[in-house]
């Protein structure tokens, strides 16, 4: 808080729930408090505050007055928390901020959202917004990052068809793929899930990483970090965000938009029922919509936005037009909650994937 | 007696255009009002029925896939049922689905059920409330006969309203906006096609307005069947105003030359007469002059008489009169006017009923007195009779030689009198005859078997139910 001297930053860091499995059972809350403050933003969010930290700041500056309440937490603790505080009708938070945008869905779908009533939605692509209620603020891809010392003699793989085959091939890559855990990373699950929607490739990657006894890890900078120090060669879905900023500065990884098809994940946020500042979270997301606040999102974090998104990524393809395909804001996500379905889901993907001992 | 042209302009003067306009919107109005409430109907109608199809699909593509696999009811819900709700781009998505025994098996555990029981194996659609709105649902029962599942699964899709009150909404403005565009186009149309079809109206009124007030010859401009009868009154009156002025005109001419002869010749002899000195003849000048004032005097009477005539002719509305009372009232006033002592009714027993008007009757039953008083013998009569051709009639006898030959053929004429008589103003049987013509009759003149001079009028007898003699008439 460099930039605004009048800022104190106190971070309080509480460990509230450790549920086993969890990598980081942490809800981690951080207060940016104004001089004197007269109002409170509180966001949930499941972005790391690195990332979200040039945002606030931008938002202070605009809003002097107003001190930011930052709730960071797993997606699926964070579901929880705001699911029950939605049901008892009670306040959790004014901004509700998640990759983890089926389980958003399904908030706004049980009416714990309310109305943004911002003109920003009318910029906004169709599959970026759902009954005014939600909307994607950020334009991730799902990416493979690879071990720049391990891919030297031969290329990286740069579709689903070339992992497919490397897993095939050789037994090198044993023990080398790294992804996320789907049972308890809501992205993770997510991305899967649409994998197994969007192409046949989903049923022989699952079977490649089984016999290669992948690694699975609760979060994008961990199978980065994997990847990076060389423990796995590749990271398969991968948020591309923290891929792209991270290999910014760390030479050791490349990054891999796959050329069959890129899921692109729009990072949701929605206004819960029960805000208590709601002018001041609609400023928010008009801030991050907002053309400073693209530019901080396009920025070093590369979280982009749905607006700018599509050109920025554009240029990054190895010469080959990425094959973008956004996952839409829409009800048709709820499917991939489904009880049932996902029991069978994950009941197939534990059959072919033998989890790692932790 | 009230002019027929001052009640019509008195009257409310809103145009015929005006009423049209008024109706026509009216009726538009009317039209469109029902137009909207229908669509209003049918809007939502349409609306739910589309999008109860929606709910319909998805139900049976979730029902499809609920199977039961190795004693466990496995439902599937396939991606494509919820892509399909999800053409209701804005609406919330709420599922159940119960297995037979009630336990929810997976979605919303407490999604209602319809208030109905489930006799009916068919799609039920119904609507709920749920989450806070409004929502439309549908119950879909499968049965599964299997080894270790059996009974009705239940499936329950419900959707929220947005989209289907927006299809709605859409549908009715478009039809409003229809409704409106069409009514005003129609509108536009009537008036135009009422402004042509009103426009031989207008060029009737400009043909009268541009016609110079000279000119009463009838208008020739083509009208319209539903104007005719208006523009041939018009014309009625034209032809009529035409004559009267025609009339007037020669009226006043012959009157004017017929005035001046008398006056002349009177001043002549008054000059004469005041000029002369001997007293005898200046006696017979006196009596001279006397019979000519008398002339001049009995002429301004005639002609007077002559001009109400003419114009009661045009005029006056014809009743029932009987012809008795006519002579009676003529022989009275001919006696008050003087000169006219000694004439005998010869009246019928039965009313001589006739259709016409009392004063012009009486002024020709007066001037054929007069006339046979001035021209005939003594004694006159005055008779009131039927003729053997079943003809009203009243006629004056006198017991002179009659009219010469040359006289009978010009009976009637105006100013065809007696040159050698300068009492006479030769306008007597003039009005007689103009009277008679006027009541569809004629002049006639006879002859008695007994000698003597008959000047008579005929006119269409009446025939009355109750012609009965009434006393006042046989006075």
């Amino acid at each position: 808080m460099t930039q605004t001297p009048a800022l104190r930053l106190t971070a309080v860091v509480a460990t509230l729930l450790a549920t086993s499995g969890i990598c980081r059972a942490a809800e981690t809350i951080t207060r940016f408090e104004a001089g004197d403050a007269s109002t409170d933003l509180v966001i949930a969010s499941v972005t790391d505050l690195d990332f979200m930290r040039p945002l606030i700041d931008a938002f202070q500056e605009n809003n002097p007055g107003i001190s930011v309440t930052y709730i960071e937490n797993t997606s699926n603790n964070l579901d929880a928390s705001v699911s029950s505080a939605c049901t008892d009708r009670e306040f959790f938070a004014d901004l509700v901020i998640s990759s983890s945008i089926a389980q958003q869905v399904r908030l706004v779908n049980g009416g714990c959202a309310r109305e943004i009533g911002t003109p920003v939605l009318a910029s906004l692509p169709d599959w970026a917004q759902w009954r005014g209620e939600l909307i994607g603020l950020t334009y991730e891809p799902a990416v493979m990052v690879y071990n720049k010392a391990a891919f030297a003699s031969e290329e990286p793989p740069r579709s689903r068809f070339d992992l497919i085959d490397l897993m095939r091939q050789s037994g090198s890559l044993n023990g080398r793929i790294a992804t996320y855990d789907i049972e308890e990373s809501g992205v993770g699950y997510l991305f899967a899930f649409q994998d197994s929607t969007e192409a046949s490739t989903w049923g022989r990657l699952i079977e490649g990483f089984g016999r290669n006894s992948v690694a699975t890890f609760c979060c994008s900078s961990e199978v980065i970090d994997r990847v990076a120090d060389g423990r796995a060669y590749i990271g398969y879905n991968v948020l591309g965000s923290y891929a792209l900023s991270r290999a910014d500065n760390d030479p050791r990884i490349g990054v891999v938009m796959p050329t069959d098809y890129t899921l692109v994940l729009a990072r949701a946020g929605y206004i819960p029922r029960e805000a208590n500042n709601p002018l001041a979270a609609r400023a928010f997301l008009e801030l991050a919509l907002s053309p400073r606040g693209r530019t901080i999102l396009d920025g070093e974090t590369h979280l982009l936005t749905p607006l700018s998104g599509p050109v920025a990524l554009a240029g990054l393809g190895a010469g080959e037009e990425p094959a973008l395909r956004p996952i839409p804001l829409s009800p048709a996500l709820l499917v991939s909650l489904d009880r049932a379905k996902r029991a069978q889901f994950l009941s197939q993907w534990r059959k072919s994937v033998t989890p790692p001992t932790p | 007696m009230t002019n027929p042209l001052t009640q019509l302009a008195s009257g409310p003067s809103r145009s015929i255009a005006w009423r049209l306009t008024l109706l026509l919107t009216l009726l538009l109005t009317i039209a469109a009002a029902g137009t909207v409430i229908a669509a209003l109907s049918y809007g939502q109608t349409a609306a739910t029925r589309a999008f109860d199809r929606l709910l319909t699909g998805a139900a049976l593509q979730i029902a499809e896939r609920i199977s039961v696999v190795e004693g466990e009811t496995v439902i599937d819900i396939p991606l494509s049922a919820f892509g399909l709700l999800s053409l209701a781009a804005e609406d919330r998505i709420f599922y159940r689905i119960i297995a037979p025994g009630g336990e929810t098996l997976t979605g919303d555990e407490s999604f209602p059920l319809p208030d109905t029981s489930g006799n009916s194996a068919g799609p039920l659609l119904y609507d709920a409330e749920f989450s806070g709105e409004a929502v439309r649902a549908i119950r879909m029962q499968r049965f599964l006969a299997e080894r270790a599942v059996r009974g009705p699964i239940t499936v329950i899709v419900a959707q929220t309203l947005r989209a289907r009150s927006e299809l709605a909404n859409e549908i009715v403005a478009r039809a409003v906006i229809g409704v409106i565009l069409a009514g005003g186009v129609t509108l536009a149309l009537a008036l135009l096609a009422m402004h042509l079809a009103l426009s031989p109206l207008r060029r009737i009124e400009r043909a009268i307005l541009a016609r110079d007030p000279k000119d009463l010859t009838p208008f020739s401009t083509a009208t319209p069947r539903e104007v005719e009868a208006l523009v041939a009154a018009i014309n009625r009156f034209m032809a009529r105003l035409d004559r009267r002025v025609g009339a007037m005109q020669g009226f006043v001419a012959d009157a004017a030359h017929q005035m001046r002869t008398p006056i002349t010749a009177l001043r002549a002899q008054t000059e004469l007469a005041m000029e002369e000195d001997d007293p005898r003849k200046l006696k017979t000048l006196q009596r001279r002059i006397r019979d000519r004032a008398i002339g001049v005097s009995r002429l301004t009477d005639q002609l007077l008489s002559h001009a109400l005539v003419t114009h009661r002719a045009d005029m006056a509305t014809l009743e029932l009169i009987d012809l008795r009372r006519v002579a009676v009232e003529a022989e009275r006033e001919a006696r008050r006017t003087g000169g006219a002592q000694g004439i005998a009714l010869d009246l019928p027993a039965d009313p001589v009923m006739v259709r016409g008007d009392a004063f012009s009757l009486r002024e020709a039953a007066r001037n054929l007195i007069t006339n046979a008083l001035a021209h005939g013998q003594p004694p006159v009569s005055l008779r009131v009779g039927i003729t053997p051709e079943g003809k009203a009639m009243i006629a004056a006898h006198d017991h002179g030689p009659g009219m010469k030959p040359d006289q009978l053929a010009r009976i009637g004429e105006r100013f065809a009198r007696d040159a050698s008589n300068p009492q006479s103003a030769g306008l007597g049987l003039a009005i007689v005859a103009e009277v008679a013509e006027f009541h569809q009759g004629s002049i006639r003149t006879a002859r008695g078997d007994n000698g003597g001079f008959e000047v008579r009028i005929e006119l269409p007898l009446v025939i009355t139910p109750e012609a009965a003699p009434n006393p006042e008439d046989t006075e």
